[in-house]
């Protein structure tokens, strides 16, 4: 494949469309809302995407992303809020007006036609001239690897070859917006993960807006460069992959995207830039102060699994200490060995639960701790995040 | 394979089960009919020459072979009633079941598309007819299409006409007659198909820029075509031997040739002709009988 590969042409483009540039909005959802039955579904969504950007909308099933999806290829339309697309609302608009395409997470390929009737199906709905189809279909084939398949319908594909093809049909008509419906999860893990790489690759060398459905915290992490975590309808938190991580807005979230220990606060002290929390089940903790201040409300302290570092005696250069300024002993109460890294729960000797990740960076196992084995485990004050319960 | 062997499992059995039914009710009937069809008519009891005897020993069976005629099937290319009557039979088949198709495929859709819940009840309402005697229903008809009847009832009170019309002993009164009896065939296969369809598919073709009715003929109704295949040949192949309807609502001066055949069995007690024609109409109705087992056969190729 070469790097000249289909940049946006008007060739298939509603009349007179002009596309923002890469970084400039094109998407702006205002307020919206649905409602069926008696069931919120969306609550009063409003969301800014710029072109050009991968976003991933991730929340639990039932928590309303997919819903917000239709209504973005407009099969459902909004009871409340507008949709602007390039500054115009499109929130009313049928699907086969709007500039937008989606992937199917069951791929939905018409299984009366071939892959190469498949792409060409929605280049034909736009009229284009025959000779142009035959060279955007062979581009597309092309593009999804799908060479010497154009012939075949979709019940003689594999699983892989058949999401190819649907990313190919939607593809195609190279629209402004493409919207992907959990697009990976019929694929088998080893799959899954080479065809992330691909989507990422094709999505920054099209240049195109990709706007992806998951439940899957690690494929929305891995793939978008903007995260939108929905819950109960709503947008919890919308922020880069890495922010969401370090820096959760909720405890929910926290304990949606990855492990985390959680204690809850009892009290706290100011100490200059940091606060000093009383915990039942971990003792006391020292905290960087969090960016937004804390009222009165409860709170918790949590810790990556990964943050927390364990030894068997505590640290004892000057330096150590100030590090291991939180330092916890306890007992390893079980181990939970993945390959990479290693998972172990420690019962603390103040009551609690704590859960250390160690990468097993030594092949040999001089530095595994054993079950029942005494341990100090300890983290920074930056390591820990202060969330509102 | 030894008879033992095939008997050695219950699914063995289960898999000849199909052909022994079909020996016993359709090769051995069938077998009967086509005896009498080469036969000659006599005035006894059954109304035809036996034309076998197997007590009468291997010399006479030898002569009863050499007796056989084709008699009866030329006289049916040579009378014009029976040309007329297949040729009509075919002709009300066909139109009958292209309006049952106009009226079945939007009812089937429109069930197809409504909540699962008021699918079921749609479901009973299609098939709630068969709770009463096809003959109650029939006469019915009659009773709704008489000269005082509820329809010219309403049709005059709507001023829609300003005299009875004439329904009974028409066509058009057959035709009421054969799509009311027979839509739940057509509407049950084509709801099946529909119903089965992902939805995802319409949304697909929607989505990729098909207006409506694009979405319809380029997707739903190409999809739907085994549903419309076997609701087409379930109506087609009984309406063309219909009897009752075309004799309690047409007129009498065109016949179906399932009337044909009463009349030949049960007036003119002519057996012998009458089996020529039954099995001529089986041989007719074994082309769209084939087709149809060959589309049920692609079918579950597909399903796999």
């Amino acid at each position: 494949m070469t790097d000249e590969l289909p940049r946006t042409d008007a060739a298939v483009d509603a009349a007179g469309d002009v596309r923002p540039a890469a970084g400039q909005p094109l998407l702006r959802i205002e307020g919206v809302a649905k409602t069926f039955g008696s069931f919120r579904a969306v609550d009063g969504v409003s969301l800014d995407i710029k072109a050009g950007e991968f976003f991933a909308l991730l929340g639990p099933s039932g928590c309303g992303k997919t819903t917000l999806l239709r209504m973005l290829a407009g099969f459902e339309a909004p009871d409340e809020g507008r949709i602007l697309l390039g500054g115009k609302d499109i929130a009313q608009a049928l699907p086969h007006e709007r500039p937008i395409n989606m992937m199917f997470q069951s791929y939905a390929l018409f299984p009366h036609l071939s892959v190469r009737d498949n792409i060409a199906f929605g280049l034909k709905r736009a009229g284009m001239a025959r000779a142009d189809i035959a060279t955007r279909v062979s581009e597309m084939v092309a593009l999804v690897k799908l060479e010497g398949l154009e012939k075949r319908k979709p019940d003689q594909l594999s699983g892989g070859q058949r999401q190819r093809v649907a990313l190919a049909r939607a593809l195609a008509r190279r629209p402004q917006l493409l919207l992907l419906d959990e697009p990976l999860a019929a694929l088998d893990k080893k799959l899954r993960e080479s065809t992330q790489g691909e989507l990422m690759e094709l999505q920054r060398r099209l240049g195109m807006t990709f706007i992806i459905v998951t439940h899957d915290q690690e494929e929305a992490m891995t793939m978008a460069s903007r995260i939108g975590v929905m819950k109960a309808g709503r947008l919890d938190q919308v922020a880069s992959p890495r922010e969401l991580y370090e820096a959760p807005r909720s405890r929910w979230i926290a304990e949606f995207v990855g492990d985390i220990n959680l204690f809850d606060a009892e009290f706290k002290l100011r100490d200059g830039h940091r606060l000093v929390i009383g915990t039942r089940d971990a003792g006391t903790l020292v905290v960087a102060e969090p960016r937004e201040a804390l009222g009165e409300t409860r709170f918790s302290v949590a810790i990556r699994p990964e943050k927390v570092k364990l030894s068997r005696r505590a640290p004892v250069s000057e330096a150590g200490r100030e590090t291991a300024i939180n330092r916890l002993d306890g007992v390893i109460a079980d181990i939970c060995y993945l390959g990479g890294t290693t998972i172990y729960k420690v019962k603390l000797d103040t009551g609690g639960m704590l859960q250390a990740s160690v990468v097993n960076s030594a092949r040999l196992d001089v530095d595994a701790y054993s079950l029942n084995q005494n341990v100090v485990a300890w983290f920074t004050p930056d390591d820990c995040v202060v969330l509102p319960s | 394979m030894s008879a033992r062997r095939i008997f050695a499992r219950p699914a063995r059995f289960a898999a000849i089960a199909p052909y022994v039914w079909m020996v016993l009710f359709f090769l051995v009937p069938f077998a009967f009919v086509l005896k009498i069809s080469l036969s000659q008519t006599a005035i006894a009891q059954p109304p035809y020459e036996p034309v076998f005897d197997v007590t009468a020993g291997w010399g006479a069976l030898k002569a009863a072979f050499a007796a056989l005629s084709l008699d009866n099937f030329k006289l049916l290319g040579s009378d014009d009633i029976y040309v007329y009557a297949y040729l009509r039979s075919l002709t009300v088949a066909v139109t009958a079941t292209a309006l049952l198709l106009l009226i079945g495929y939007p009812i089937a859709y429109g069930m197809a598309r409504l909540p699962k819940r008021w699918q079921a009840v749609a479901m009973v309402l299609v098939i709630v007819p068969f709770w009463t005697s096809f003959l109650i229903r029939i006469y019915a008809w009659i009773n709704i299409l008489q000269h005082d009847g509820l329809l010219n009832q309403i049709l005059l009170a709507l001023h829609l006409v300003s005299q009875p019309v004439v329904w009974l002993s028409t066509d058009s009164a057959m035709y009421i007659g054969i799509v009311y009896s027979y839509l739940p065939f057509m509407i049950l296969p084509l709801y099946a198909t529909l119903a089965k369809m992902e939805p995802a598919l319409e949304e697909a073709a929607s989505d990729l820029g098909a207006p409506p009715w694009q979405v319809f003929w380029l997707v739903t109704f190409p999809l739907s075509l085994p549903g419309v295949g076997a609701g087409v040949l379930l109506c087609f192949i009984p309406i063309v031997g219909e009897f009752v309807i075309p004799d309690l609502l047409a007129g009498s001066n065109s016949l179906m040739i399932g009337q044909t055949l009463w009349l030949e069995f049960f007036t003119n007690k002519d057996w012998p002709v009458a089996s020529a024609a039954a099995i001529v109409l089986l041989v007719v109705l074994l082309v769209p009988l084939l087709l149809y087992e060959r589309l049920q056969k692609r079918q579950l190729e597909q399903g796999r």
